[in-house]
């Protein structure tokens, strides 16, 4: 077959499309973006699956939950926090298990290059009972997307993918194989779907018993691989998804064989591998970018009667921290290569800014003008661009914890007494999360402001078309119950200033709910439409 | 045979073009490569850096280890000596000598290259004015690839064909201009 450039993002895409893949959804989200965009590319292309960006990422779920109930083979895929927000559909996916082959793709970011924590999927895999697969390099990702497809089919069950940024974001050569063909629609079984207890008891014992199949499956797995080495019983190394490379580039200078290792790709745990390898050592060191996930399994509360369990936990890597291979490398006890020293000269940080020109920039100068004297003042925000608002100059945001928790932790300091609460998101966020918070802060005129920065895209992750922008959002607001002469609209350019300053005022100064719609176009997508 | 690279430069400053033509180049020559590059927030006018690695053989880490580092291509001279520590002590380093000056503090620029010289083998050149020489001043990272073409383990006629396939569709004076780009920045390397 013929070889493509793809990042790891895109060769899980082409993998589901080539393994049969009727729909796929997602919300953007870095470092999973790439995987929807490239299927959008792709569906574009051939006309022969649809790709859909989806309101939020529970929405995403459950439409691609009902692709698989009607028989088809459905993909949704999302940034690890946006697992947590479609956790509630995942978790009772487990439960009513799957009919067409269902691959939910999760998006790990160790080391939180753009992301408000680094949780790993891994223990959602484990808390829903699903098995689940983890690659080390593009070729896999490709592979191990039609591998998951074909065994979502045979167990029944959704099966998640976790991948992490390193990989997401890295460019390799992949060899592709011949496309199969869709399902056909398929009626399921009914009963299943329906969680009722009585329902709900059957399939849970149901998911349990298949747990030993699942283990099966991960011993068995041509992607976990044992490698034992006879002459060296001193340390035996467990290497999980891209940590794996880590370890193979580290001991690939050494002399002789490497140490005793277990690569590990797929989930619920090869036990019996593990049992194996642990036996042929006397020291086990396990590596694995996120939490030690394997790790604290490994060892147990008692840990391993005479063996040494290192990793995350005992202070041989660090605790927390995206991985790399020089963190790897001293972890084998490795002396560093040899390279040039730091240049020596105190090199400022570049941190990331919001571009120049950009709107936000104008409506967070308008914000602090309007704030100014005001100790109290508490602007809650939001993920987006805008975020980088908490930076200097600005400095004008004082909050950021998750999709849409602007409007409602406004709303919770409004009824405490904090004023002027107010809230500043943006038009995609709010489409995703912010129109139930403000729908219950209309039927209560919740003293606060919401600002919504509407530049007609989601900008962060690359221009992903949004649902609430325009005439739309005005009129999604005035049906939300915010009283219309409070809904205001400013144009944040710096001519303006002024008359923004005060339709902030007047607003922050009404006592009950008011919404100003900041609006002007992200100046990176009026770029992109000049050009094309 | 293997050689590993670092791009680094701004966010927007074209360092993914780069590595797009280094990528396909080295697809066509039959090596074997992985490039982690930095997206999502870091983009937006922070430092950014892409780890670019050849082989003819097995590639494992997606990221270069310290001290494995073969050369680092910058197109800010700043960026460059961020990840010298990175570079094998006989690396090469090739930058632009064209500030980006996007933060408060910026240091003194002739301390910047001062601290670049001081690299066992670096080619400074100024792609901006070459760039600009060739037609447009958006080619300044073409510039710099045409710099580092004479270590690269790629055969320039890879490297030319993938700047066709890349800028053809945007009209020909825009692809004239890269492969002028090009051609004048592997000159002035091969010059300096």
């Amino acid at each position: 077959m013929s070889q493509q450039i793809l990042l790891g993002d895109e060769a899980v895409a082409l993998g589901a499309v080539h393994a049969g893949l009727s729909a796929a959804y997602s919300y953007p989200g870095t470092p999973a973006s790439e995987i929807l965009e490239s299927l959008v590319r792709l569906s574009a292309e051939s006309g022969a699956f649809k790709a859909v960006w989806s309101v939020n990422e529970k929405v995403a779920y459950e439409e691609a939950l009902g692709v698989s109930f009607a028989g088809k083979r459905s993909l949704v895929s999302f940034k690890h926090v946006g697992l947590n927000v479609a956790a509630d559909p995942f978790m009772n996916s487990a439960i009513t298990g799957a009919n067409g082959g269902f691959l939910v793709v999760s998006a790990d970011d160790p080391g939180m290059h753009s992301s408000q924590n680094e949780q790993d999927s891994r223990y959602y895999v484990q808390f829903a009972h699903i098995p689940g697969f983890e690659p080390s390099n593009h070729q896999e990702a490709y592979d191990m997307a039609r591998e998951a497809y074909d065994l979502s089919e045979r167990l029944g069950l959704p099966v998640l993918m976790r991948l992490v940024t390193r990989l997401s974001h890295s460019r390799s050569a992949v060899e592709t194989r011949q496309a199969r063909a869709q399902n056909e629609l398929k009626k399921g079984a009914g009963k299943d779907w329906i969680l009722l207890p009585a329902n709900a008891r059957r399939r849970f014992s149901q998911l349990l018993d298949q747990q030993a199949e699942m283990v099966r499956y991960s011993e068995q797995s041509p992607f976990n691989r044992l490698e034992l080495n006879d002459r060296d019983r001193s340390l035996g190394v467990i290497a999980s998804g891209i940590a794996y490379n880590y370890f193979r580039e580290a001991v690939a200078g050494n002399v002789g064989a490497p140490p005793s290792f277990l690569k590990v790709s797929t989930y619920p745990l090869p036990e019996g591998l593990i049992r194996r390898l642990a036996a042929q050592v006397d020291r086990i060191l396990v590596l694995e970018d996120g939490y030690p996930f394997i790790e604290r399994q490994v060892r147990g509360l008692f840990g391993l009667p005479g063996k040494t369990v290192s990793g995350r936990t005992d202070g041989t890597l660090p605790a927390s921290g995206e991985l790399n291979p020089d963190i790897v490398r001293r972890s084998l006890g490795l002396a560093p290569l040899p390279s040039l020293p730091p240049s020596g000269l105190p090199l400022a940080n570049r941190p990331p800014q919001l571009c120049v020109g950009c709107p936000h920039a104008d409506t967070f100068k308008a914000l602090n003008k309007a704030l100014e004297g005001r100790a109290l003042s508490n602007v809650f925000s939001d993920i987006g661009c805008y975020t980088l608002g908490a930076l200097p100059p600005y400095s004008a945001i004082h909050s950021c914890v998750c999709m849409g928790a602007s409007v409602s932790m406004a709303r919770g300091a409004s009824d405490v007494g904090l004023r002027p609460a107010v809230s500043v998101i943006g038009d995609s966020t709010f489409a995703h999360s912010g129109i139930t918070p403000l729908l219950g802060a209309a039927r209560a005129d919740a003293d606060m402001t919401v600002i919504i920065l509407d530049n007609a895209t989601t900008a962060m992750t690359g221009g992903q078309p949004t649902y609430g922008s325009g005439q739309e959002l005005l009129r999604l607001l005035e049906g939300l119950g915010v009283p219309r002469a409070h809904i205001r609209t400013i144009e944040p350019l710096p001519k303006n200033h002024e008359a923004n300053v005060q339709v902030i005022k007047d607003e922050i100064a009404h006592p009950g709910l008011s919404v100003i719609v900041a609006v002007r176009e992200c100046i990176q997508e009026q770029r992109k439409k000049k050009r094309s | 045979m293997k050689q590993d690279i670092i791009l680094a430069g701004v966010g927007g400053q074209g360092i993914l073009s780069i590595a797009f033509v280094i990528d396909n180049a080295a697809l066509a020559d039959g090596l074997t490569f992985k490039q982690a590059e930095v997206h999502g927030m870091a983009q937006r006018g922070g430092a950014v850096q892409s780890h670019l690695r050849l082989s003819d053989g097995t590639i494992w880490s997606d990221l270069i280890p310290k001290g494995e580092a073969d050369l680092i291509l910058s197109v800010e001279p700043l960026e460059a000596l961020r990840y010298m520590d990175h570079l094998r002590p006989d690396g090469v380093i090739v930058t632009s000598s064209t500030p980006y000056k996007n933060i408060p503090d910026y240091p003194d620029v002739a301390e910047v290259l001062e601290a670049v010289r001081r690299a066992p083998k670096s080619v400074i050149i100024d792609a901006e004015a070459l760039a600009k020489e060739a037609g447009t001043a958006k080619a300044q990272n073409i510039v710099l690839l045409g710099a580092a073409a004479p270590v690269l383990m790629l055969k320039e006629q890879s490297l030319l064909a993938t700047i066709d396939s890349l800028f053809r569709g945007r009209g020909l004076p825009i692809l004239e201009a890269n492969l002028k780009a090009f051609a004048l920045g592997k000159k002035a390397a091969l010059g300096s």
